[in-house]
């Protein structure tokens, strides 16, 4: 076959194994994606006819019904009601290659862990890819610790959310196509961790976005939420740009892009340098672009337009984690650049902060979800801006689990709220909080399972929030005193002021985190019911297909947390995922701590973590006190806001900024300039000088130039044929004596 | 497969082979069938039936014998492959010599393929003089490969201005309503800066070290590429105006910013083989002329500061210019138009940057601009059958009445936006990581390409393909035929093919490429990065 | 001897042309032609008192070529003044492009 292994001083341990079906992982989703693929395209696709030029008149039957989820039968935009003929194949295959995926995915995990210390990842090349010159891009991929972590995370919460789906869209006549869709994405985020060079990941990266770009536009007859589509797309790739920067600069530099030759070479340059600080900084732009943080994030609350467990997947527990998993993975590359790290930091504490805020004031249960995405991707930045690369990837594993549960509990509110509404055909929103309230009586294990990811979100111990959260933030106040981070200065700034206010930033974000889930659960199961009597009626739990993921999710929001305690709290296995990830991130970590291991007296860590759980219940306590239910009223007749509340409401206008300094002057000097002003204008009419142009679209109020130059010429031509014999006698006579003078004085 | 091709000769017969053979086939059908009354629809009385299925097995054969070329041609020889050389003007010094190169092998097998899918493309579209319509495509590929394998000056030149004749014809009978005003200016821009070229040529061939012949010095013009590339002697101010003629001829044929007007135009009102003939073959032209021409006869001209940086920059203003104005076009074969210009652009650039993987991205670029501009250009005139509009607003939702077109719509607009795993990628991402070894500011400015090109194509599609189905028109649109399905269908496999596993084609351009930096490099002591490890 | 000989024939040659040139009547204008010839005949005769008799045969050559083309030119006026009723050379201009 193909496979040719890295050539290490022998073998690879893992070679041999079930490790060496490495390749299998990404391929089964792939294997998925084809054959719902081809499910969706034959039962909608019909052979047009031989000459489509002709006039047939009602060539095509009714095409328009066959309703591919774009618009609903009933004219109900979100969820129209047509049960797709192959729907259960498509159960079958869609969620069952993510089983066996991550059944692969456990196996190899296995393995891996029977061999007690790996200290080399193991690489298979498959065959070579984009081969020119001194570029060598080959197709391989990587197993380390870093990517089992990330493969385990993908395919079993992904299968999670896979059995999810098949109840919550089993009634979309668009059925077979989200699972194609879906597991495309999966393919596609596999490639993304498991790729052993930046164009590989690269690869994976688009790819992501691109199912991201399918899948939030996926009720595409809505206008908004193709557009929401659109502009993930087009947000993630100003991030991509930057992505590309990076790369070439790697190349132009290193001469390697693959990661073992990158970190094997990237001492070479200066630590601190420019070249390194510039590389990690654009590779920043593209996490920023992935993992929407400021000033790229404006794409995901608007991703809220596709189907929940879509949101779930991609923008909660994957998709967007992809660029802590890129910093994780270029870890030697910003250890050797502390400005980029202080960069890194600011931002990630910067959006934590700033999202957490909005959050408060959102009504629509996922846009609040969607906020705390975006904070709490600050978090992780945060963490492993700071060198602590552990906590990043532990707080990315931690989230997974509970913003999941949070998602696909909120999936399984909007489903009772939907087939409530259907029921009574109203059109209200279903997924506003005012239209909601007393949701426990109708929905208790799912009000039971969201609280559990409230109070793991909020880092009330012992959930599993509490945990990455608590070692994020401690590791940046421990490294606000011991890390080049710390020696460093961010525009004149010294970087341990930098750190610590990032710390604060934390806390504050932390503690309004706690305030607006609260409120969430507040609104949506607490208090009185503001759905409408009618309706009521209908709302129940959802289906067990759905409720048991989110069971499963809950478990593990609770132990998620255990597998990296602290030492300073000696319950369990301490450390455990920073020892594992300890071969990838080590070094690195030292690095940036400055040599060695920030250790903090148990005392202060008792104080920190101390700290930690007061702003969580102070948070929650809060909420409680100050948030009425009661008074709320159902969108519909609900008050306007004002004051700073209608600021975080619409978003501080960000959106609104960005078209009019953005979008609107790019397009209009497009239009104005550059298309009517110079192609049209300029280059054009200086042609027309030339071409004969009767039958022009001249622009309005133009002369018509009509090649006068061309007819000028000819008319001086004309001038030479007068017919006059007398004028061809002087010509005549001219040239005699012309050439007599020529040959005279020659 | 290599061994059976050599134990019947191929080497020697190919390439007179495919230029004939369209020439006989013209030929053919222009005298097959029944020539159409006045304003009679032929394909539905069927009297296109016989030209379009003998110039299709024309087109087929052709093919078939140009793939034999991907197992002859040798990847590691540098030299001249399957090369043909007859005296044809002795007194001139001119000779009918053709030959293949590692470009030139791929441009012909894109030529040949395309023009295949071209001819069985235009079944249902040419409903009138459908005999003159598919001989005038046979003799216009006979121009275009004669281009792609010319080894002798003079046969170069009258091979480009050949294939000008019959596409001025195309697009000025069966196109559109403009279309009088499209070709001539067509005609005009190209035939303008061409009779630069061959003043530039004459001069060459006359500026030849004398010849001798049995001891006798005479004074024969040569017009031999390999003389004028080895043994040509001129001043180098003589050196800078024989670039700039050359320069001017290739500039408009890439097209360059700010001579591409003639495009959008031509474009928009050719028929829609027109279109993808002129996208994906003739647009090529222009670079493969600065690849085999402009640049390695007069390198010190091509490579001085100043020339290369004016060329770079406009290759790059042309790059987000172009993808710029196709932001605004209402008319969507104008904006894929427009998008040719920025891609043609990524080719400039990849050129005059000058490495190994800036010029194989160029390469890259060229072919895989061929497919997915000619799928997209197809695609549009499938459309354009069936609604006979190409206003992008006359359109929306129709993804859920067409869900096939829309499928590959959506695949082809992705490759040409360029996502990885699609062809796009890998020439831009070649290009635009090797020309930042050598200009990276300008490569720079060419990336956020990435941006606009993705903000442009998904625009477009999505007031397509999405958004509410809200025209009665668009609600009985039938989807893609049998015919159509069986067109589009190598072009995608080509789109994905080229995307995951370049490399076979990657490795025949290879040495050429190399031979062509190395050699440009050594002349014009022109240092490109190198690289101490 | 010569000299003087060559140059009348040079002020005859001189006023033909001026009369071709200037002169607006069509015969006129032949009248002067045949002074043209006949200038360069003198040239020819003048030349064979000093070179040879070969002269003399041109000037024999040139007056059969004057006869004939005078013959064919004023066949022409009349055919033109047929047709446009004058021979003023300024009115005549058919081939005008």
């Amino acid at each position: 076959m193909l496979l040719q292994h890295a050539a290490t001083a022998g073998a690879h341990p893992l070679e041999g194994t079930v490790a060496s079906y490495l390749w299998l992982l990404p391929l089964l989703p792939l294997l998925g994606f084809v054959l719902n693929g081809l499910l969706s395209l034959t039962s909608a696709f019909h052979l047009g006819p031989d000459d489509p030029g002709a006039d047939h008149g009602h060539d095509s039957h009714a095409a328009a019904a066959h309703d591919e989820s774009g618009g609903g039968a009933h004219g109900d935009d979100h969820h129209p009601v047509q049960r797709h003929r192959h729907a259960g194949l498509v159960s079958l295959i869609g969620p069952g290659v993510l089983i066996a995926a991550f059944g692969l995915a456990l196996a190899i995990f296995m393995a891996m862990r029977g061999l007690g210390e790996m200290h080399a990842p193991f690489v298979q090349r498959y065959f070579s890819w984009m081969p020119v010159g001194d570029l060598v891009v080959d197709a391989s991929f990587q197993l380390d610790q870093l990517s089992m972590v990330m493969v385990l995370i993908i395919t079993g919460v992904g299968a999670l959310i896979h059995l999810f789906s098949v109840g919550y869209m089993q009634d979309d006549p668009g059925y077979p196509r989200y699972f194609a869709y879906l597991n495309l994405f999966v393919f596609f985020m596999l490639v993304l961790v498991l790729g052993a060079n930046y164009p590989i990941l690269f690869i994976g990266w688009e790819g992501v976005g691109l199912c991201s770009y399918l899948l939030i536009g996926f009720w595409f007859s809505e206008k908004a939420n193709a557009d929401a589509g659109k502009k993930a797309f087009i947000v993630n790739r100003i991030g991509d740009f930057g992505f590309l920067i990076a790369m070439f600069m790697l190349f132009a530099n290193l001469g390697r892009l693959d990661f073992a030759g990158v970190n094997a070479t990237i001492g070479q340059l200066p630590f601190g340098g420019v070249v390194v600080t510039a590389i990690c900084l654009f590779l920043f732009l593209g996490c920023a672009g992935k993992s929407a943080q400021i000033p790229l994030y404006v794409w995901l609350p608007d991703a809220m337009a596709g189907p929940t467990p879509v949101s779930a997947l991609i923008h909660a527990a994957t998709m967007v984690t992809a660029g802590v998993y890129l910093i994780a993975r270029s870890n030697v590359l910003f250890s050797m650049a502390p400005v980029a790290g202080l960069t890194v930091v600011l931002i990630g504490g910067l959006t934590a902060l700033f999202a957490a805020s909005i959050g408060l004031k959102q009504w629509d249960i996922k846009k609040v979800l969607a906020y705390s995405t975006v904070s709490q991707l600050g978090y992780m930045f945060v963490g492993v801006g700071s060198g602590a690369y552990v906590a990043g990837v532990f707080h990315l594993m931690t989230h997974a689990f509970f913003k999941a549960l949070l998602f696909l509990g909120s999936g399984s509110v909007i489903y009772a709220m939907h087939a409530a509404y259907h029921a009574t055909h109203s059109h209200e929103d279903a997924q506003d909080m005012r239209n909601m309230g007393g949701m426990k009586k109708y929905m208790p294990i799912t009000w039971v399972l969201m609280w559990g990811a409230t109070l793991a979100i909020a880092g009330v111990p012992p959930f599993a929030g509490f945990f990455s959260k608590d070692e994020i933030l401690g590791s940046v106040f421990l490294r606000a005193t011991h890390s080049t981070l710390a020696d460093a200065r961010w525009l004149g700034i010294p970087g341990n002021y930098v750190l610590y206010l990032v710390y604060v930033m934390g806390l504050a974000a932390a503690f309004m985190t706690a305030v607006y889930m609260t409120r969430m659960m507040i609104y949506t199961f607490h208090g009185p019911n503001r759905t409408g009597d009618k309706e009521r009626e209908h709302l129940r739990e959802a289906p067990w297909i759905m409720t048991g993921p989110l069971v499963v999710l809950g478990v593990l929001s609770v132990i998620g947390g255990w597998f990296n305690i602290p030492a300073a709290l000696p319950v369990g296995p301490i450390g455990a995922l920073e020892h594992w990830l300890e071969p990838v991130v080590g070094e690195s970590t030292l690095r940036v701590a400055g040599g060695t291991l920030p250790e903090a007296s148990h005392s202060l860590e008792y104080l920190l973590i101390a700290v930690a759980i007061v702003i969580a219940l102070a948070g929650i306590g809060f909420a409680f006190a100050r948030l009425k239910p009661q008074r709320l009223v159902p969108k519909a007749q609900a008050p306007a806001e004002h004051g700073f509340g209608l600021v975080l409401e619409n978003k501080y206008y960000v959106d609104e900024a960005y078209d009019a300094a953005v979008v609107q002057p790019v397009v209009g000097v497009s239009r104005g300039l550059l298309w009517r002003g110079v192609d049209v204008g300029l280059i054009d009419r200086l042609t027309r000088l030339l071409v004969q142009s009767k039958d022009d679209d001249a622009a309005p109020g133009a002369v018509p130039m009509g090649g006068w130059m061309t007819r000028a010429v000819g008319y001086l031509g004309s001038q030479l044929q007068s017919g006059r014999v007398g004028t061809y006698a002087w010509v005549l006579v001219v040239g005699v004596l012309f050439v007599l003078g020529a040959f005279s004085f020659r | 497969m290599h061994d059976f091709l050599l134990s019947i000769g191929y080497n020697y017969w190919i390439l007179p082979t495919l230029l004939a053979l369209p020439l006989v086939g013209a030929l053919l059908v222009a005298f097959t069938g029944r020539r159409g009354e006045e304003g009679e629809d032929e394909v539905a009385s069927g009297a296109a039936r016989g030209p379009r299925v003998l110039a299709t097995a024309v087109f087929a054969l052709e093919f078939i014998l140009s793939l034999g070329l991907w197992w002859a041609f040798d990847p590691s020889y540098e030299g001249w492959q399957q090369s043909f050389d007859r005296a044809w003007i002795p007194t001139w010094g001119i000779r009918f010599t053709l030959g293949l190169d590692g470009i030139a092998l791929m441009m012909v097998l894109l030529t040949t393929f395309i023009m295949l899918l071209a001819s069985y493309g235009s079944f249902t579209s040419i409903r009138r003089k459908a005999r003159s319509y598919y001989a005038l495509l046979l003799l216009l590929t006979t121009g275009m490969l004669g281009v792609f394998m010319a080894l002798d000056l003079f046969l170069f030149y009258v091979m480009w201005e050949a294939m000008l004749i019959p596409m001025y014809f195309i697009v000025g009978i069966w196109g559109g309503e403009r279309r009088i005003y499209a070709s001539l200016k067509f005609f005009i821009y190209t035939m303008v800066g061409s009779l630069l070229m061959l003043v530039g040529i004459v001069y060459l061939g006359t500026h030849q070290p004398l010849t001798t012949v049995n001891g006798i010095v005479t004074s024969v013009p040569n017009f031999s590429y390999d003389a004028a590339l080895n043994t040509a002697q001129f001043t180098q101010r003589g050196a800078l105006w024989l670039f700039g003629a050359f320069f001017l001829a290739f500039a408009v044929k890439v097209p360059m910013f700010p001579l591409h007007t003639w495009l959008p135009d031509a474009h928009v009102e050719a028929p829609t083989a027109g279109s993808v003939v002129l996208a994906s073959i003739m647009l090529k032209l222009g670079t493969f002329g600065f690849l085999r021409l402009a640049v390695p006869l007069f390198p010190t001209a091509a490579m001085q500061p100043a020339v290369r940086t004016a060329v770079l920059v406009l290759a790059v203003v042309g790059i987000v210019y172009g993808a710029l104005v196709s932001l605004v076009q209402p008319d969507f074969k104008k904006l894929v138009a427009y998008s040719s210009v920025s891609h043609l652009g990524f080719v400039m650039l990849g050129i005059f940057a000058l490495t190994v993987q800036s010029v194989q991205g160029a390469l890259m670029v060229m072919i895989n601009h061929g497919l997915s501009t000619g799928a997209l250009f197809f695609l549009i005139g499938m459309i354009y059958e069936r609604r006979h509009t190409r206003l992008i607003e006359s359109y929306g939702g129709i993804a859920r009445v067409v869900p096939m077109f829309a499928a590959m719509l959506t695949l082809v607009s992705l490759s040409s936006i360029g996502v990885p795993g699609t062809n796009g990628f890998v020439g831009e991402f070649l290009v635009l990581i090797g020309s930042f070894r050598t200009a990276p500011v300008l490569s720079l400015i060419a990336t956020t390409s990435v941006i606009i090109s993705a903000a442009y194509l998904l625009w477009a599609i999505q007031r397509i393909l999405f958004n509410p189905l809200d025209k009665r028109e668009n609600e009985h649109v039938s989807d893609l035929n049998r015919r159509e399905l069986l067109l589009m269908a190598p072009l995608v496999a080509g789109i994905i093919w080229l995307g995951v596993y370049p490399a076979p084609v990657l490795r025949r351009m290879e040495v050429s490429a190399e031979k062509f930096v190395r050699q440009v490099e050594s002349k014009s002591a022109v240092r490109t990065a190198a690289r101490e490890r | 001897m010569l000299a003087e000989s060559l140059f009348f024939s040079a002020v005859l040659f001189t006023i033909g042309v001026v009369g071709v040139l200037t002169r607006r009547n069509a015969i006129i204008v032949f009248m002067c032609v045949e002074l043209m010839l006949n200038a360069v005949n003198l040239t020819f005769v003048a030349f064979a008192r000093v070179y040879g008799v070969a002269g003399q045969v041109f000037v024999f050559f040139v007056m059969t070529v004057a006869a004939a083309e005078a013959a064919v030119g004023l066949a022409i006026i009349i055919a033109l003044f047929r047709h446009k009723q004058t021979v003023d050379l300024s009115n005549i201009n058919l081939l005008k492009g």
